[in-house]
């Protein structure tokens, strides 16, 4: 079957890249200077000691071993649980920022007043640094109060992935409802439909190849953003957590927090693998592929 | 046919349409247009780019508004016309959805009327034998070619069998032997249904093939110029393109083209010089 086909040969790729990446590190190792490159003082090619770049198998074979030392939780099963943590605030941030996002798209697309004075508000909420931003929705998430509703504080965490996930969603979405051909348009109008029946019967399947790559976009916003919220709020329990846990160790077991990294690249190839599965299904029985 | 003669389909009264009234912009598309098109008709609107035929049509389906004058549809008003569906339409592209198989397209405009899925079913497939695609109906509109994809979509604005027929250059994009076979076919299925069409086109031997009357029109402000009766008879076929009477037409039309109407129409004048 053509699916099928389509899906192996993008695992195969996937594979390939990674051996490629995992050779390129280990010849860096072999031909790198060990203390880096200095050039007028200034070091331009990284270290390529055991200390600064840990041999992939070295990374790989951390994760069989404890967490710290004595215990005997092995550290594949914290990242692991680190990284399912992170995946369950970064969905709830993506569904949120998904539902926010078309509503916004579709209000645009349907008034023109609300487009010309939202779009600019848009693009500026994106242009606010995330770090910044952390905190304060932290805070007031802690002061929201709605009858016996407490505010957990991962919710924020699930917020500021929203933050970032509604943005391509909202412009990709609109752009996407938009593009349906003015003949398609005024054939609706001819048989007199209603604006929801042309929504849902010519603008949003017209809109797929463009929200399919949004969607990509926004998952993996949603990622960014709950990781950098559990990073700068110190939220436990999450990859993020970890990564900054992880990294304070980096002298004494340098392998230790690219354990870390790695569970979060995991975790953000999951939400976009999620979509990209989507997109197959989507888009079986169009003309062409128009997505990556 | 005969039965439903003399019965109006579509009626323009003194109609003008200006285009961005009052602005620098300003254009006059339609002056003063007088039209009375006769159920079971074919009617063609013929006259050079930008002559107004296109807004002509899109103010009998009602898509524009005239800014004078009335039209009436099925003895409606245009607009209630086009609420109650009285009319399909099939332009240049043939604009099927590119997500939906053959008969799905065919079906949208039965589903936007709100009927149940076994009755736009069976006429989905009705249609499709209308239309010589019994075949297709489960593949999807990128899969065929141009010729069948405009076949599609008459299909789909005849669907709901509508009494009239507005088509805007539907084959202007086809090459001329499809051109010609997708004329015949036309002629078949408009016979068959009896349906009144009107049918904007700038080629002249295809409109003088299908129609029954050509409209000429002039160059903006579009006004009529003439209205050309074209004797073919009911039965066409590939020998009425050779015959004298398409030839005479032709040249009708060509003439009242160029507005210089000559008074001698007669069998001398032609053959040879007609092939584009």
């Amino acid at each position: 079957m053509k699916l099928a086909g389509r899906i192996a040969y993008r695992i195969v790729m996937f594979a390939l890249t990674i051996a490629f990446v995992t050779a390129l590190w280990e010849l860096y190792k072999i031909v790198g200077p060990q203390d880096g490159g200095k050039f007028l003082g200034v070091r331009i090619l990284p270290r390529a000691n055991d200390n600064a770049m840990p041999h992939v198998s070295t990374m790989l074979s951390r994760y069989s071993r404890p967490e710290v030392r004595g215990s005997d939780k092995k550290i594949w099963i914290v990242v692991l649980s680190g990284a399912w943590f992170s995946l369950r605030l970064s969905l709830v941030g993506f569904f949120l920022g998904t539902t926010i996002g078309i509503s916004l798209a579709v209000l645009m697309a349907r008034f023109n007043v609300i487009r010309r004075g939202l779009l600019p508000y848009l693009v500026m909420s994106q242009t606010v640094p995330l770090i910044a931003l952390a905190p304060l929705v932290v805070s007031w998430g802690g002061k929201l109060e709605i009858g016996s509703f407490v505010w957990p504080r991962w919710l924020s965490a699930s917020i500021l992935g929203t933050f970032l996930a509604f943005f391509p969603i909202a412009v990709g979405t609109l752009r996407g409802l938009t593009s349906a051909p003015s003949a398609a348009l005024e054939l609706m109008e001819s048989y007199a439909a209603s604006w929801k029946q042309t929504l849902f019967k010519l603008r949003f399947p017209a809109a797929v190849p463009f929200m399919v790559p949004a969607l990509k976009l926004g998952a993996s916003g949603a990622v960014v953003g709950v990781v950098v919220a559990e990073i700068s709020t110190g939220l436990k329990g999450g990859i993020g957590r970890l990564i900054i846990e992880y990294a304070r160790e980096a002298t004494g077991d340098p392998a230790k927090v690219f354990t870390a990294v790695f569970g979060a690249a995991a975790l953000g190839l999951t939400m976009s693998g999620l979509v990209a599965f989507s997109d197959l299904f989507l888009m079986r029985n169009r003309p062409k592929e128009t997505s990556t | 046919m005969s039965a439903a003669a003399n019965i109006s389909a579509v009626e323009v009264v003194a109609t003008s349409k200006i285009f961005n009234q009052g602005s620098d912009k300003h254009v006059d598309a339609l002056l003063d247009v007088n039209l009375s098109i006769q159920s079971g008709e074919f009617v063609s609107l013929i006259g050079p780019s930008g002559c107004g035929k296109s807004t002509l049509l899109r103010l009998i389906a009602n898509l524009l508004e005239s800014t004078q004058g009335s039209i009436r549809v099925n003895n409606k008003t245009a607009a209630q016309a086009r609420l109650d569906q009285d009319y399909g339409m099939a332009f240049q592209q043939a604009g099927l959805f590119d997500w939906r198989t053959v008969r799905k397209n065919i079906e949208l405009p039965l589903e936007l009327k709100g009927w149940d899925k076994d009755k736009r079913e069976a006429r989905a497939i009705e249609m499709l034998g209308l239309v010589k695609l019994e075949e297709f109906g489960n593949m999807y509109p990128w899969q065929l070619s141009g010729g069948m994809q405009q076949r599609v979509a008459i299909a789909r604005a005849l669907a709901a069998h509508p009494p009239l027929l507005l088509m805007d250059e539907p084959f202007g994009a086809l090459d001329e032997m499809t051109r010609e076979y997708m004329q015949g076919e036309l002629l078949r299925i408009c016979a068959e249904t009896s349906t009144t069409v009107v049918f904007v086109t700038h080629s002249i031997p295809e409109a003088v093939y299908l129609s029954n009357r050509v409209v000429v029109m002039s160059p903006r402000p579009g006004r009529i110029l003439e209205v050309i009766e074209v004797n073919l008879g009911s039965k066409r076929n590939e020998q009425t393109r050779a015959a004298d009477g398409f030839f005479r037409s032709i040249t009708a039309v060509r003439e009242a083209l160029r507005g210089t109407h000559a008074e001698h129409v007669a069998a001398n004048a032609i053959r040879g010089a007609e092939d584009r």
